[in-house]
């Protein structure tokens, strides 16, 4: 069990570090479209939620699964179609802009 | 045989985040970045739908078009001046979707049905109670951001008291719950001390320091999934949430520096509650300000060679952004140069402004961070700020006095001439008078940021 949960610390700890790499060379100009986006990616959450609505153990259970599972979809679904709908509109030359 | 897919399908999704956060990095690859992303997710939820401990699909079902469709609604129907506010209920959600899954998990212990360590309910406390201040910490800043409630500092006597005692409290009936009893009344007694935290939390944060908040409470969601992995013991959310957990902690960090100020002066201290008078500090009421006609000021930018517009909160809340670039555009086909200087704290988070302009089909190249515009002011003709307050103050650069000193700011003094439009000469979010406004090159064009623009737009054309 110990061992288990010490591999996980390092995985988590690795992670971070990837994380601040990966992020650090986000220019400003995409922050919010960062933001939502890695919004969405925090609604993996969903993967704990769909557990909980599926295995069915107790109808409160089943029910506060479903209320998880709403919650963590409405991050997953409006996170990246909200960052898509930014991204988007982030043209480099006046022409390609249409509309 | 299927839980090996699952656990390599985990990994992929792990991967394809990382892939497509990499991919942000430039507004090129940006929006397959996120394509990528959402590939990553879809795996995991597929992964997790074959699990063999899911029985049932009614409730799936009900949660998933319950929260797909609100989410779209969401998504596609928010104004891009209302981002923040979408942000902040996304956070909300995820951390709330963490903290419901922890409750249930905690219900199979306290049920018996499933044998108690002590690590996994750790985690799960950890997970509900970052779940629940995120919850209901983001819909605070939300509803702040929405201007359902006051965008003002809420203080009250004792509040930094109330709130110590209210976090050891929460910590000291966590550890209670999973030493020495499990016991579902008490876990309720510390849901609900979880979501009076969040709202303690935010409360006192003012409305110009909500990109702080908003940075913060995003990470918060990725610490409450990353605590949700524990739980489950599934590498994925772990990884996933650490990434958004580190996301949210650089970009509170790059707010903080823009602001020159500390994480915990902006949570505490409850800046912006006092405004004071327009009587600040410096003596500068002495002098008066000159004000400029919007015909007037269509001679000056006719007449520049560089502009550079330096876009606020101001413009968001007058949705002044499709005019800024009308202007533009017309001063371009006479020849002249136009950029936009961005701070990183305008607007009401970060890189509020750098949508709104690209949503009015402003090129990205012309977006100026702080770094490479503010050389350029010295050559500048005319700077125009729209809307804009605190980061356009030369205060900051030389007066210890001033509560802003030390902060980062655009040198827009340092230009030819400067035109601020402004609705009045209040003061901006730090309670201090502005000494631009007072500068020998400063005009001021008094009124609503997009009518001042469309009169400028109309005195240009007519003498085009």
């Amino acid at each position: 069990m110990l061992a288990g949960l010490m591999v996980s610390i390092y995985v988590f700890v690795l992670a971070i570090f990837v994380g601040f790499e990966v992020i650090a060379k986000v220019p400003q100009m995409l922050h919010t479209p960062l933001m939502s986006g890695s919004n969405a990616i925090s609604g993996i959450t969903i993967v704990g939620a769909l557990l909980v609505a599926g295995r069915l153990e107790s109808p409160l259970s089943a029910v506060l699964g479903a209320v998880a599972v709403a919650f963590a979809m409405v991050n997953v679904a409006g996170g990246f179609a909200v960052t898509d709908r930014m991204l988007q509109m982030f043209k480099r030359k006046p022409e390609e802009a249409g509309k | 045989m299927i839980d090996l897919v699952i656990a390599l399908a985990y990994l992929l999704s792990a991967v394809l985040f990382i892939v497509g956060l990499k991919r942000l990095s430039s507004p090129r690859t940006a929006r397959r970045g996120n394509m990528i992303g959402a590939a990553g997710m879809l795996i995991a939820i597929v992964a997790t739908l074959l699990d063999k401990e899911i029985v049932g699909w009614t409730w799936i079902l009900v949660g998933a078009v319950v929260g797909s469709v609100a989410g779209l609604l969401f998504a596609y129907r928010v104004k891009m001046t209302g981002m923040p506010q979408m942000v902040a209920l996304l956070n909300g959600f995820g951390g709330g979707a963490s903290a419901l899954v922890a409750t249930d998990e905690y219900m199979r212990y306290a049920a018996g049905t499933t044998v108690p360590h002590y690590d996994i309910q750790t985690t799960i406390m950890l997970g509900l109670i970052v779940g629940g201040v995120t919850f209901s910490g983001s819909l605070i800043a939300w509803a702040k951001l929405q201007e359902v409630m006051t965008g003002k500092p809420i203080l009250f006597a004792g509040q930094k008291v109330v709130n110590a005692l209210l976090l050891l409290g929460a910590l000291a009936l966590a550890a209670y719950l999973v030493v020495v009893d499990a016991n579902m009344p008490l876990y309720l007694v510390l849901v609900g001390a979880s979501l009076l935290l969040g709202v303690f939390f935010v409360i006192p944060i003012g409305g110009a320091d909500m990109p702080v908040v908003i940075s913060l409470l995003n990470s918060y969601s990725g610490i409450a999934a990353c605590m949700t992995g524990f739980v489950l013991s599934n590498n994925a959310l772990i990884i996933s949430g650490a990434l958004v957990g580190a996301s949210g902690i650089i970009l509170t960090k790059i707010m903080c520096d823009a602001m020159n100020r500390s994480l915990a002066n902006v949570l505490f201290a409850g800046v912006g509650a006092t405004v004071a008078g327009p009587a600040g500090p410096g003596g500068a009421v002495a002098k008066p300000v000159k004000d400029i006609s919007a015909e007037d000021a269509a001679i000056l930018l006719t007449y520049a060679r560089e502009v550079i517009f330096v876009p606020g909160y101001g413009m968001a809340v007058s949705q002044a952004q499709h005019q800024v670039r009308e202007l533009a555009d017309i001063l371009t086909a006479k020849g002249v140069d136009v950029k936009y200087a961005v701070h990183p704290v305008a607007g009401r988070m970060p890189g509020h402004m750098n949508v709104l302009l690209a949503e009015a089909n402003v090129p990205y190249p012309q977006l100026m961070e702080m770094d490479a515009i503010n050389p350029e002011f010295d050559h500048t003709d005319v700077s125009v700020v729209i809307g804009a307050n605190d980061v356009v103050n030369p205060a900051a650069r030389h007066d210890a006095a001033s509560p802003i000193y030390g902060m980062p700011i655009l040198d827009v003094d340092k230009s030819k001439n400067v035109i601020v439009m402004k609705r009045s000469l209040n003061v901006g979010f730090a309670g201090i008078d502005n000494e631009l406004f007072y500068n020998d090159n400063t005009r001021m064009l008094f009124g609503d940021a997009r009518k001042m623009l469309t009169a400028l737009i109309h005195e240009l054309k007519v003498n085009a």
